[in-house]
């Protein structure tokens, strides 16, 4: 691993920034994605609670592409502010009011919040130092949320977490149909928020950094706070997407804030294709579907498929799925 | 209001597919942990359905089929479950979801079929508060007070003044420690000290030591079956706790079955409270295990989470043979909740209408050699206990 | 005072003995990962396979615990070279994300491969008459069999120094961790020598995980399950360095057993804040370059 934890570039630095920039514009594309996953609520209505985990996990999954991706901080520990979405959430829910966007609002700011103070630690540091540091505070904060039972309800998990209707008209049911629509519509805007950031002379200047850290510093770029500032942003997405699926499940258990969620994760991202906002969507979904159908045929041995598919991408498709989709484009290209 | 109005709809859907068709195949849907770290806990379970199923598929009804239905949580993942069974439940028409390793998830379950109301049967899952989530749930594998509450009572009754409590940090932990120390101090025991241990720690010996230190009489001790109640007892055995004179007493989680074999000597000696033991004398028994062996191998040795699932899936079965395969929901739960079973391999069981959670015999039990073996033999009943934790609860 | 110096002695020797298996595993992946940049989460794997070897062998074949040990050990260093030459040597160039996702894909593979063979239980362990029971060593008696963890971690890792500072092949070693390029252009055969370097690793971590299967239990999910421990005594030890992970491993098994002992409350939380704490008072390790 490189120590200096960067993650190379596929591309030569001006071209990822001009490539970037190509990519500002909206495109026609992209519309389609989403009327996809709109149809998607007609075409499989048994498929209505997997929908919306997916949903979940790619807003979580965008959150971590974020500073990864851009920022090029390669991190373990995205589930702590995952899982301190989710528990800040059910908290909020028993003891405050179980008004929805009253708990993502506490979720998104306890777990910015934890971002930035976690930050403010590990961004000291880069490379595997990094990733180590930050698995740490995932493990610290699981065995803090073990230990305090009466607050969490510990390995038990947190009883009682109720969820008003979403604008006191619908309520979420049994069979998904609310929980796909939300965490869709919450997606959608998670995704505009990381679209503009990414565009725009902020998110330009992560980029930079994660392209030439010192050049950026002697142009006198903030650069320590820049990256706190962005880390805060993902944890506070983070956090978002943890408090999603609380309320959708309407439960807490301490399997928000593991190691495995922060590792299951980063694989779907690099699986999706890593710093193009879209890895996400094509990681998750396929990681997650894959797994559905294939625990459905075995459940005891479909780890092993997944981790076959996991090899022959790397093998066969380096920078992930969209990676592929790329050079096959460009071998076209070429070709014509 | 709309909650209701999809219950019914839901209902009927169940009803209609009941009654439509003569051969009936009848889905049972499965809910375990076949995947991760924890899959041997979930391969217990499942051999204990399948071989319940196989032995006793004859006796349904003709033209009745039962078809398994089997998911993978992949471990205490309420949020994988809860998709699992709102699957099982709309698009496969499952009329019982059983197997369940986790409290979490059953917690989680417990929400999903009050609101779907399909019967759920707890295999396994253990936090004493389980069945009083939902009328929906029943539970026939045993209670955290089942074991320990028992032990406590016998412990202070023989001779044990001064016992140390050792358990692992987590919630099934404390609840132990929490029903013996209830147990042992209302019958005069003194708690000589108490220690949790965290659950992600593969080296007991610094918890061990500071128990030698304190020279009590005997360790309670609970701890997740398999690797981690194994590492526990070689430790131990290390440190020779046994020739300090201090005994080792727990639920028989420390001892199950199936790792008697990878602990070596240590365990000769050691005293649980637990509601099945695989060397137990019972014809049922002997009967059950010879069957496990001819199905899954000489080598391998049924434990009280197969028992589990033999009796979840027996309790499903009885269920669908008394409405002669004409299943409808309300009659499975008032027959599950209903059910009873002499000749478990356990011994007599039932479960508590009242309750839901199952009433059986705990055993006081030595760990000693037969047959070349270390065995955990029977020697003391508590004959039919109700969940001590709920039983305390009400008197108040 | 007596009985506390004497507890303090068994903590101590129990910490150690833990320490050095730790250590015995993680070598191999503190060098690759130093020497070729290469993130092999499945490095647990390797010890999975050599305690599955060593356990199979004795159990099944009645061979006994040292011969299976040794057979283990070359048996998953010759394969970690075809694996190596097949797989690995392709990813050298990839970006480390890749080479994650790859490893992680190993991992799965291999836990299941392991469960359709052995089935889901951790492996039965019987340790040969000579190593049960206490051994006297003039003050006190210790269990044999940690006390021989000791002693062999202790000769293994004498060997490993001796072969690194004092041999050709760990000269030529040094030089490429140091600077790869130029090792390459002074005639030194960095590919013939990555491919070596892994097999030795792989085959201690194989020795490791025979070696300490009575105290990591040998199951289908030990690579996943023990990582964070081996990624623990590589990154606080430093990449790339033999040194660096052995004094961590010891450093860590001691204190972490200590801290147990004296506020066993804190237990679960000591390891990760240790790890803290050193890692932000030494990014690059304890004997890590910057």
């Amino acid at each position: 691993m490189a120590t200096d934890g960067t993650v190379r570039p596929s591309l030569a630095g001006a071209e990822v920034v001009s490539a970037s920039l190509a990519r500002h514009r909206f495109r026609p594309l992209e519309g389609l994605v989403w009327l996809a996953m709109l149809a998607g609520y007609w075409l499989w209505p048994e498929y209505r609670p997997l929908g919306s985990q997916i949903f979940i996990m790619c807003l979580f999954v965008l959150s971590l592409d974020i500073v990864v991706g851009y920022a090029g901080i390669v991190t373990l520990g995205h589930a702590a502010f995952f899982g301190v979405g989710a528990y800040t959430a059910g908290l909020t829910a028993i003891h405050l009011s179980n008004e929805p966007f009253l708990g993502l609002l506490t979720a998104a700011v306890a777990a910015g919040l934890v971002g930035i103070l976690s930050g403010l630690i590990v961004l000291r540091t880069t490379g595997l130092t990094l990733m180590m540091l930050t698995l740490a505070i995932v493990f610290v904060l699981h065995e803090a949320a073990n230990k305090l039972g009466s607050v969490t309800g510990g390995s038990d998990g947190l009883q009682g977490v109720t969820v008003a209707p979403i604008l006191g008209l619908w309520s979420l049911d049994f069979f998904g149909q609310t929980a796909y629509i939300y965490t869709g519509a919450v997606l959608f805007l998670g995704w505009l928020f990381a679209r503009i950031l990414v565009g725009s002379p902020f998110g330009r200047s992560i980029v930079g950094i994660r392209e030439n850290l010192v050049r950026m510093r002697a142009i006198g770029s903030p650069v320590r706070l820049r990256l706190l500032v962005v880390y805060g942003i993902s944890a506070t997405m983070a956090g978002i997407a943890g408090a999603l699926l609380t309320q959708t499940t309407q439960f807490v258990s301490l399997s928000a804030i593991t190691f495995t969620r922060s590792g299951e994760a980063l694989i779907m991202l690099i699986l999706g294709g890593v710093g193009r906002l879209y890895g996400a969507f094509v990681g998750a979904p396929i990681y997650m579907l894959m797994q559905d159908a294939l625990a459905k045929y075995n459940p005891v041995f479909w780890t092993f498929w997944i981790g076959l598919m996991l090899v022959l991408t790397v093998m066969f498709a380096r920078n992930g799925v969209l990676g592929l989709v790329d050079s096959v484009l460009a071998w076209r290209r070429r070709a014509a | 209001m709309r909650r209701t109005v999809l219950a019914v709809a839901l209902a009927t859907g169940v009803a209609l597919s009941a009654t439509s068709t003569l051969a009936q195949t009848i889905k049972v849907g499965v809910i375990n942990t076949y995947s991760g770290p924890q899959a041997s806990l979930g391969d217990q379970i499942d051999k204990g359905i399948q071989l319940y199923l196989k032995k006793n598929e004859g006796s349904l009804p003709a033209g009745v089929k039962i078809e398994l239905v089997r998911r993978d949580d992949t471990g205490p993942n309420p949020e994988v479950a809860i998709r699992l069974a709102q699957e099982l439940i709309v698009r496969e028409k499952v009329q019982f979801i059983t197997g369940v390793v986790w409290t979490p998830v059953a917690a989680a379950l417990a929400k999903v079929v009050d609101q779907a109301k399909v019967p759920l049967v707890l295999a396994n899952a253990s936090a004493a508060m389980l069945p009083t989530l939902s009328p929906w749930v029943t539970r026939m594998s045993l209670s955290m007070w089942h074991a320990g509450y028992p032990l406590g009572q016998w412990a202070a009754r023989n001779g044990l003044g001064r016992v140390y409590t050792a358990v692992s940090d987590y919630t099934p932990g404390h609840d132990s420690e929490q029903a013996f120390t209830k147990g042992y101090v209302d019958n005069g025991g003194v708690i000589a000290g108490s220690v949790r241990m965290p659950l992600q720690n593969p080296d007991f010996v610094p918890f061990l030591q500071r128990i030698k230190d304190a020279k009590p009489d005997a360790v309670f001790a609970f701890l997740p079956a398999g690797r981690q109640a194994t590492a526990f007892m070689k430790a131990f055995g290390d440190l020779g706790l046994s020739s300090a004179g201090i005994k080792l007493i727990g639920t028989g989680d420390i001892v199950t079955d199936e790792e008697l074999p990878n602990m070596g000597q240590t365990p000769l000696g050691v005293i649980t409270a637990f509601h099945y033991s695989a060397a137990a004398d019972r014809p049922e028994n002997k009967e059950f295990v010879a069957a496990w062996k001819q199905e899954f191998g000489p080598t391998s040795t049924p434990n009280y989470m197969s028992v589990g699932g033999w009796d979840a899936m027996g309790a499903i079965v009885e269920a669908i043979k008394a409405q002669n395969g004409k299943v409808t929901a309300e009659k499975s739960l008032e027959l599950l909740r209903n059910w009873k079973n002499a000749a478990s391999p356990r011994g007599p069981v039932s479960i508590d209408p009242s309750t839901g959670d199952i009433v059986q015999n705990v055993y006081i039990r030595r760990t000693e050699m037969r047959d070349g073996a270390l065995a955990n033999i029977e020697f003391e009943t508590f004959p039919q206990v109700k969940d001590p934790w709920k039983e305390l609860n009400k008197k108040k | 005072m007596d009985q506390i110096l004497s507890a303090l002695v068994s903590i101590l020797f129990h910490g150690l003995a833990y320490g050095m298996i730790l250590y015995v595993i993680s070598v191999g992946l503190s060098v690759t990962m130093g020497l070729m940049g290469f993130a092999n989460l499945a490095h647990g794997v390797f010890a999975m396979a050599g305690g599955y070897i060593t356990v199979t062998l004795m159990n099944g074949f009645g061979i006994h615990f040292f011969l299976a040990l040794v057979t283990a050990c070359i048996v998953v260093a010759l394969a970690s070279v075809v694996l190596e030459r097949l797989l690995y040597s392709r990813l050298y160039t990839a970006s480390e994300l890749d080479q994650v996702l790859f490893t992680i894909g190993i991992i799965f593979m291999a836990s299941a491969a392991a469960r359709y063979a052995w089935g889901p239980l951790p492996q039965r362990m019987i340790l040969p008459e000579s190593l049960s029971g206490q051994v006297d060593l003039g003050f006190r008696t210790f269990p044999t069999y940690r006390t021989f963890l000791i002693v062999v971690s202790g000769v293994i890792i004498a060997a490993l120094w001796l072969g690194i500072e004092r041999t050709r092949f760990g000269a030529q070693l040094r030089a490429a961790v140091d600077n790869r390029r130029m090792a390459e252009a002074i005639g030194i055969n960095t590919r013939r020598l990555f491919t070596a370097t892994f097999a030795v690793g792989s085959g201690l971590a194989a020795l490791g995980g025979g070696l300490g299967a009575d105290i990591l239990a040998i199951e289908p999910a030990y690579a996943l399950e023990y990582l964070v421990y081996f990624l623990i005594v590589v990154s606080v030890g430093g990449l790339g360095t033999v040194k660096g992970p052995f004094v961590a491993a010891v450093l860590l098994g001691v204190t972490d057993t200590t801290c147990k002992y004296l506020i066993p409350e804190f237990g679960a939380f000591f390891i990760f804040l240790a790890m803290i704490g050193l890692l932000l008072w030494r990014p690059t390790g304890l004997f890590g370059r910057a």
